[in-house]
């Protein structure tokens, strides 16, 4: 256990107190000399118009990547119930994606609608859309929602298929002698004893839209055009290695802490709620 | 081979919980004890203490004469069978059988031909190479007991190792059980809530409740002499049938007010007792002297075939009368339920037997 | 089971054809694309079928001299990315293994707090901390080294958590029952626990191997020169979408050699590794 101790001191508990330091810190313009200023990098982040638009971004992001992934995923896996025969074949087809790089995602998903050489691109112009994720940016944050959910959806899909076969099929049968019909059945008992399910995947593709999809933005938009889709851990990134701004990099870096934690926090209670159903 | 002796053990557990508040039992060689009573009455806390697997608080375990408080599970030289077997689900029988032997560095080919007459012994031979998820849980049961046997031991633990069987199963390995130990010769230890497996099995029967141990005894002087109203009312089913009595001038009576016909003996005696088959019932009104004459109303009529449970309401309390056959009373009659007075058990204010 | 209409059963395949559609489309078209020329690919759109490239691209890419990106070969890249999806599989398997072992069954001063100090580290992923842990690497001279891609990425509470949980539905008595067969804690490890636990690993490591693979912040951060780079980052600089020159053939040539192993792993694993991911993370 000893070695596990040791990275995790060097690589997490260090660093991590060093982003609070420095989070409270603030360079003159030339790195000559640094001031303790408390709380001040906080006030200016929080300030910010550049950061309050990131979080915009992020939220409207996340959202809609956790929702469109799930909403999908869930169709799939529903259909998959029912679908009896091969229901091993469309498993194996369709976790395909959770294996591809979040960049690569976006890579693929950029390589199709690009305004240039992208095919369906090029489909979207001839049926007079104008496409240009490269200039507009509610363009652009579709393709990066696309590309997030797009790889999201295999995940999702597991945890539904599993929590659908976690229903006890004579609840089901109890509801169909009740005189339910299908659509009827689902809503009224699949979907509540799915909530469980629902909840902790809300979690944590909101948790994967917040932090792994880095890649996708890096290397699709680079946070562009302008600042549309700049996300809150792309401006970390952005901030602190791009442009060496350290004290607001690093308070960026604590606010996303306390967001984790709080997430983290939530999935744990879910974790004891979900005994309810048990 | 061993004998097994514990001394005014205890356990307390760091929490303040005593789990056994001072037991002493004496095994001699070759018998098997069965340590009998209600769950959390400290029995398998005083066999895991007899193992090893727990430390001894205060008191010492005494295994051939030589105290074992400070040594480990494995050079007690005990087996142990668990009560889900905790057979290694990744090893096949023979390995499973074969592992305690390999850690204490047995030759190869003496485990080799231990394992298979062990084997032979329990009927397991064709399933040497079968993993534990692949047998039944009769089969896995065999395993658990081949694992300790194999090993030829000082001493035998058993927790409840029938637990899990069916009743049918259950009877068979209770037998078999008795046979082995009997064939082999191993001084056993023996822990189950089920008293009839108790009854059965054991030479020396120790009741327990609540970290103590209630009576010692053979299995029948237990039946017929309860110790106390505890051991009177968890050995035999359906359980013995007692009364509560008041005390008057003119002698004991029942909780109703009816006068039981005869004195008590000198000790004031609370609580009055008869087990289920040593009273009868009857429709006739006469006068039985000597006897405890008891008017009942049948309440239900329970039959199993070879015998019938008459279950009565009588001087406020339930009682249960065996009787022989097909029963003569409906629900609803009005009868007498008569028991010998030789056939009595009285009991104290603390619960003791008074003789 | 209830009987339901030939119809429906009809649209529940349809829609899952469909969706496998949508799934497969973007990786299929990479496929054709990697099988034509780059003309071809510049005037779009793209034929649906693959061309006759297959050979020339992926034989031109993998050995031909302008398929080195930075003057890497893509055989070094995929070299890097295997390490470095190994050692962290293999890495933080071994590590959370030993540590849930400690934890679980052995009784020491400390315990609770080195159990609590690994679990906060689920709250500290690698993006939150980025710029403290660069500085870090630097400092104990890690750029661009093996050991920099993959140490501080194979402590993290994850998977200690996942076989800590494990660990704990073994039942008492089997440990105890090894006690009684004279086995030593080591003993017990080596014999019962890590055999009990194989498909625990197994599954871990599928997601493990992934998780390596597709890492992209980390290294991004910790290697500067070209040949360190894993193929994940070595083709995103291949591309350059605002120039011309981006050899597109070769790009989605390198792609499908980013994507096909992972791919390779979850499917051929897909036993473990479902079972894995949805009773783990539960």
């Amino acid at each position: 256990m000893a070695p596990q101790l040791a990275i995790t001191l060097v690589f997490f508990y260090w660093p991590a107190g060093q982003a609070l330091y420095q989070s409270m810190l603030r360079q003159d313009p030339f790195g000559l000399r640094t001031r303790f200023v408390w709380f001040a990098n906080f006030r200016k982040v929080l300030a910010d118009p550049a950061y309050l638009n990131s979080i915009q971004v992020t939220v409207v992001f996340s959202l809609a990547t956790a929702i469109v992934a799930m909403v999908v995923a869930l169709l799939l896996a529903v259909m998959a119930e029912k679908a009896v025969r091969g229901k091993g074949l469309y498993r194996t087809l369709l976790i395909w994606p959770y294996a591809v790089a979040p960049a690569i995602a976006g890579m693929l998903w950029l390589f199709l609608f690009n305004p240039s050489i992208g095919s369906l691109a090029y489909v979207l112009r001839s049926l007079g859309i104008a496409w240009d994720p490269l200039l507009n940016g509610t363009h652009a944050m579709i393709l990066l929602v696309s590309a997030a959910a797009w790889k999201q959806i295999s995940y999702n899909f597991l945890f539904f298929v599993a929590g659908l076969q976690a229903v006890p099929k004579t609840l089901i049968e109890a509801a169909a002698m009740d005189g339910a019909g299908e659509t009827k059945r689902f809503w009224t008992i699949v979907f509540p004893l799915l909530a469980p399910t629902t909840f902790f995947l809300l979690v944590v593709n909101t948790v994967y839209a917040l932090f792994d999809t880095f890649g996708i933005v890096h290397a699709v938009t680079g946070g562009g055009p302008g600042k549309a889709t700049e996300t809150l851990v792309y401006k970390v990134y952005n901030d602190g290695f791009v442009n060496l701004i350290l004290g607001d990099s690093a308070a960026q870096s604590v606010i996303l802490m306390a967001i984790v934690i709080a997430l983290t926090a939530i999935q744990f209670r879910y974790v004891e709620r979900k005994v309810h159903y048990g | 081979m061993a004998t097994v002796d514990l001394k005014d053990v205890k356990k307390v557990y760091p929490s303040g919980v005593e789990a056994v508040k001072g037991v002493s039992i004496a095994i001699p060689d070759k018998e098997l004890c069965v340590l009998v009573g209600p769950s959390g009455c400290g029995k398998s806390t005083l066999l895991r203490m007899i193992a090893g697997l727990e430390t001894i608080s205060a008191g010492t375990v005494a295994i051939d004469g030589k105290v074992v408080n400070a040594i480990g599970p494995t050079e007690r030289d005990i087996a142990m069978v668990f009560q889900n077997y905790a057979l290694y689900p990744h090893m096949k029988v023979y390995d499973n059988m074969a592992y305690g032997l390999r850690n204490r560095g047995t030759p190869k080919d003496e485990i080799d031909s231990r394992v298979r007459s062990t084997a032979k012994v329990l009927e397991l031979s064709a399933l040497l190479d079968r993993r534990p998820r692949e047998l039944s849980g009769g089969q896995r049961q065999r395993v658990a007991m081949g694992r300790a046997i194999v090993r030829n031991p000082k001493v035998f633990l058993f927790d409840e190792p029938l637990s899990n069987l069916d009743a049918k199963l259950r009877g068979q390995m209770r037998v078999e059980i008795k046979n082995l130990q009997r064939t082999l010769g191993v001084t056993s230890v023996y822990v189950t809530h089920d008293q009839l497996e108790a009854m059965t099995l054991a030479d020396i029967l120790v009741v327990m409740n609540a970290g103590l141990v209630e009576q010692t005894g053979a299995p029948l002087d237990v039946y017929e002499k309860p110790a106390s109203i505890f051991v009177a009312s968890f050995i035999g089913a359906p359980p013995m049938n007692l009364l509560a009595l008041t005390g008057s001038s003119s002698g004991p009576m029942l909780a109703d007010g009816t006068a039981i016909g005869f004195a008590a003996r000198e000790t004031p005696a609370v609580t009055l007792g008869f087990r289920p088959e040593d009273a009868d019932v009857t429709f006739n009104a006469e006068a039985l002297p000597g006897a405890l004459v008891l008017p009942a109303t049948v309440e239900a009529v329970e039959p199993v075939g070879a015998e019938s449970f008459l279950h009565c309401v009588a001087a406020g309390s339930r009682i249960i009368v065996r009787v022989s056959g097909r029963a003569t009373a409906k629900p609803g009659d009005q009868l007498r339920v008569v028991a010998k007075a030789e056939k009595l058990h009285w009991f104290d204010q603390a619960g003791k037997r008074v003789d | 089971m209830i009987g339901q209409s030939p119809l429906r059963t009809f649209i529940a395949h349809a829609v899952l054809i469909l969706g496998i559609l949508i799934v497969g489309f973007p990786i299929y078209y990479t496929f054709v694309a990697s099988t034509h020329t780059l003309q071809t690919i510049l005037r779009p759109p793209l034929p649906l079928l693959p061309g006759g490239q297959l050979w020339n691209n992926y034989s031109e890419a993998l050995f031909g001299g302008i398929g080195r990106i930075g003057g890497v070969s893509v055989g070094q890249l995929l070299l890097n990315t295997t390490i470095m999806a190994l050692g962290v599989a293999v890495g933080k398997i071994c590590i959370s293994i030993l540590s849930a072992y400690a934890i679980v069954f052995f009784r020491f001063p400390l315990r609770m707090t080195f159990f609590w100090l690994i679990f906060i580290t689920l709250m500290l992923p690698v993006e939150v901390r980025i710029l403290p842990t660069y500085k870090v690497m630097v400092d104990l001279g890690m750029i661009d080294t093996y050991a920099g891609l993959i140490i501080p990425l194979i402590a993290s509470a994850t998977a200690t958590l996942l076989f800590r949980q494990f660990f704990m539905t073994i039942p008492g008595e089997l440990v105890e029952a090894a006690r009684v067969d004279g086995a030593g804690p080591w003993r017990f490890f080596i014999d019962i626990l890590l055999p009990v636990s194989r498909t625990n690993i197994a599954a871990l490591f599928v997601i493990l191997f992934i998780y390596g693979w597709t890492q992209y912040l980390w290294p991004l951060l910790v290697t500067n020169s070209n040949d360190m780079n894993t193929i994940v980052i070595a083709l995103r600089k291949m591309v350059s979408f605002a120039d011309a020159d981006t050899e597109w053939h070769l790009v989605m040539v390198t792609a499908m050699l980013a994507i096909v192993p992972p791919i390779l792993v979850v499917v051929l694993m897909q036993r473990w590794f479902v079972r894995g991911l949805v009773e783990s993370e539960k």
